[in-house]
């Protein structure tokens, strides 16, 4: 039994099916990376994974357990957070409280806000700064941070890299990998930037118009045919067979 | 490892203003002994419009709920009150229970109106108290625009009433002045105020929304039926016009957008404002109106704080502030 399972996933916003029929399967300790062109559907899934929006068909499980009606802070308590798309943080709110009111909300375990001061230190003396004060890695870094304190089972980070700067991609992308060598959760992350999601990702789930793709380990298929499945068009390999 | 949270402390000037609003409530609860009858229904009523300003501050500053409909709980407490004394309860303990009867309106109105956004929270609230004072006015016992008189409580002595309806309006302004404190420092306070930045990102770090909105929705609407309790205790007159009328909610939101929005202190001082204008310019009937409309704009665009977001700054350093409302411990 997989630790998060996803089968034939459909989402729509009114008559538009955004997704479509999309699975997974995740294990705790494997990253998996979902890419796309803008519209492709990546932040729906996402965020219907998330319970922030319904799924019309399908189903989601977690550790054996079907979630599919549950809604974002069931999801939370069972072992999913999520780091949404522009980090959403409360602005009006400190780090501090930001990662607080999350740890209070959350699950009990490892991840409290003092050791998400120690993956990300550049938050150690901001932690009494409002959230809205930060810079763009920062805010991603509290982002991060207050989905970590939920102590969850899968990770769910919407465009990590996003308007960042090239520096603070890699000091984030430095956290997640040392994340990600505890092995205690699976993660699931949302990147525009393609080579940084085939260097990241165990998995990659490439959409085009709510669909999958492409979908398997990175290595697997050819930089040609990555590039056209992203883009939504038919590759020439594909074409041959 | 579980973390622990405790509350950030209290400053010495929190202390101070704690003590010297226990201090000064105290004093209010021995004055109907020496003041006049004139000083103790302006008490009275300067009582009301702080119970009023806590309990609209909690739902938009905190919950970031703006209702234009909070008339609605002050209007059917009075129409309930009317009616447990109608069905033959005692005046006093009719307007105990009128107060808590509202409740069982407010409970399911809220399943509804929650699950609205911004403004369509804020209309469909003012929407729902037409509807109720339309329905309202269908009681014969209520005799449409004539209103009625709540006569047992008016055949008590003119001076006994009033010290017991300031009483109860000082004690109530206690209760809410406390409850507020507690509930907004402890958890519930941090969760509100995240649902206010961000409601669907508080979703996703596992606060229950409804469940927070529900409960501050609740705790404001009893305050606002409280009083509307005092206000028919104090002017014995029952109106549905008056008693529903929307000048409520811009009393509600002139004095916390002046005094300062979201925070503790500044809907007393809004209400002290209103108060002291209202002595000043309340002969001047519509304009004096048009100028409380005008001060609020300007508040709006010039100093969004209120008075004591111009006292305070930026500094974070607010008296009696909710910021402090969950510190981890050190390391």
């Amino acid at each position: 039994m997989s630790l998060f399972t996803v089968e034939d996933l459909t989402c729509r916003h009114g008559l538009l099916t955004a997704v479509q029929g999309i699975g997974m399967s995740l294990e705790r300790g494997e990253v998996l990376c979902i890419i796309g062109a803008n519209g492709a559907g990546k932040t729906t899934l996402l965020r219907s994974l998330a319970g922030v929006h319904p799924a019309a068909l399908g189903r989601i499980s977690l550790s054996g357990r079907d979630i599919t009606g549950h809604r974002a802070h069931e999801r939370v308590r069972g072992g999913i957070a999520m780091s949404p798309e522009g980090r959403r943080l409360f602005y009006d709110l400190t780090v501090r409280e930001n990662l607080v009111i999350a740890a209070e909300n959350g699950r009990k375990g490892d991840w409290t806000p003092a050791r998400v001061l120690e993956v990300f230190p550049q938050l150690g003396p901001l932690v009494d700064q409002e959230a809205g004060k930060l810079s763009g890695g920062q805010r991603q870094a509290v982002a991060i941070g207050r989905a970590l304190v939920t102590n969850p089972d899968v990770i769910l980070l919407d465009e990590v890299s996003l308007g960042l700067s090239p520096a603070a991609v890699e000091g984030v992308y430095a956290a997640l990998a040392e994340i990600r060598s505890r092995r205690d959760m699976a993660m699931i992350v949302v990147e525009q930037d393609l080579n940084r999601a085939l260097g990241f990702a165990d998995t990659i789930l490439c959409m085009a118009e709510g669909r999958a793709a492409l979908q398997g380990p990175p290595g697997t298929f050819s930089r040609a045919r990555i590039t056209a499945a992203y883009f939504g068009m038919q590759d020439e390999e594909t074409a041959d067979a | 490892m579980t973390t622990r949270y405790r509350l950030g402390g209290l400053s010495r000037l929190d202390t101070t203003l704690m003590a010297a609003g226990a201090v000064l409530l105290a004093l209010l609860l021995v004055l109907p002994l020496v003041a006049s009858p004139l000083v103790v229904d302006k008490l009275t009523l300067l009582m009301i419009y702080v119970l009023l300003a806590v309990s609209w501050n909690l739902l938009a500053g905190f919950a970031g709920l703006v209702s234009v409909g909070q008339q609605t709980f002050v209007g059917l407490s009075g129409y309930f009150v009317l009616r447990l004394v109608e069905a033959g309860i005692a005046p006093l303990p009719a307007l105990a229970a009128g107060s808590a009867a509202v409740l069982v309106v407010a409970w399911p109105l809220s399943w509804i109106v929650l699950r609205l956004r911004a403004a369509e929270f804020a209309v469909a609230m003012w929407v729902i108290a037409e509807t109720i004072r339309s329905l309202v006015m269908f009681d014969p016992l209520v005799q449409g625009e004539t209103g009625r008189s709540l006569m047992t409580l008016n055949a008590m002595d003119a001076d006994l009433r009033r010290t017991i309806v300031l009483l109860a309006a000082v004690l109530a302004v206690s209760v809410a002045l406390v409850t507020s404190y507690r509930l907004l420092r402890g958890r519930l306070g941090g969760e509100s105020q995240a649902i206010r930045d961000d409601e669907e990102a508080a979703g996703s770090i596992g606060i229950d929304t409804l469940r927070v909105k529900r409960t501050i929705f609740l705790v404001s609407a009893l305050g606002c039926t409280v009083a509307g309790s005092l206000w028919l205790a104090s002017a014995i007159t029952y109106q549905p016009r008056t008693a529903f009328g929307i000048n409520w909610s811009v009393f509600m939101l002139f004095m916390v957008l002046v005094g300062g929005l979201g925070s503790f202190t500044g809907p007393v001082i809004g209400a002290l404002l209103l108060f002291a204008i209202q002595e000043v310019f309340g002969d001047y009937g519509s304009w004096y109106l048009a100028g409380l409309g005008v001060v609020a704009i300007l508040f709006a665009l010039y100093a969004p704080g209120g008075v004591v977001g111009l006292i305070t700054g930026r500094s974070l350093r607010e008296p009696l502030s909710m910021r402090k409302t969950l510190v981890a411990p050190r390391g």
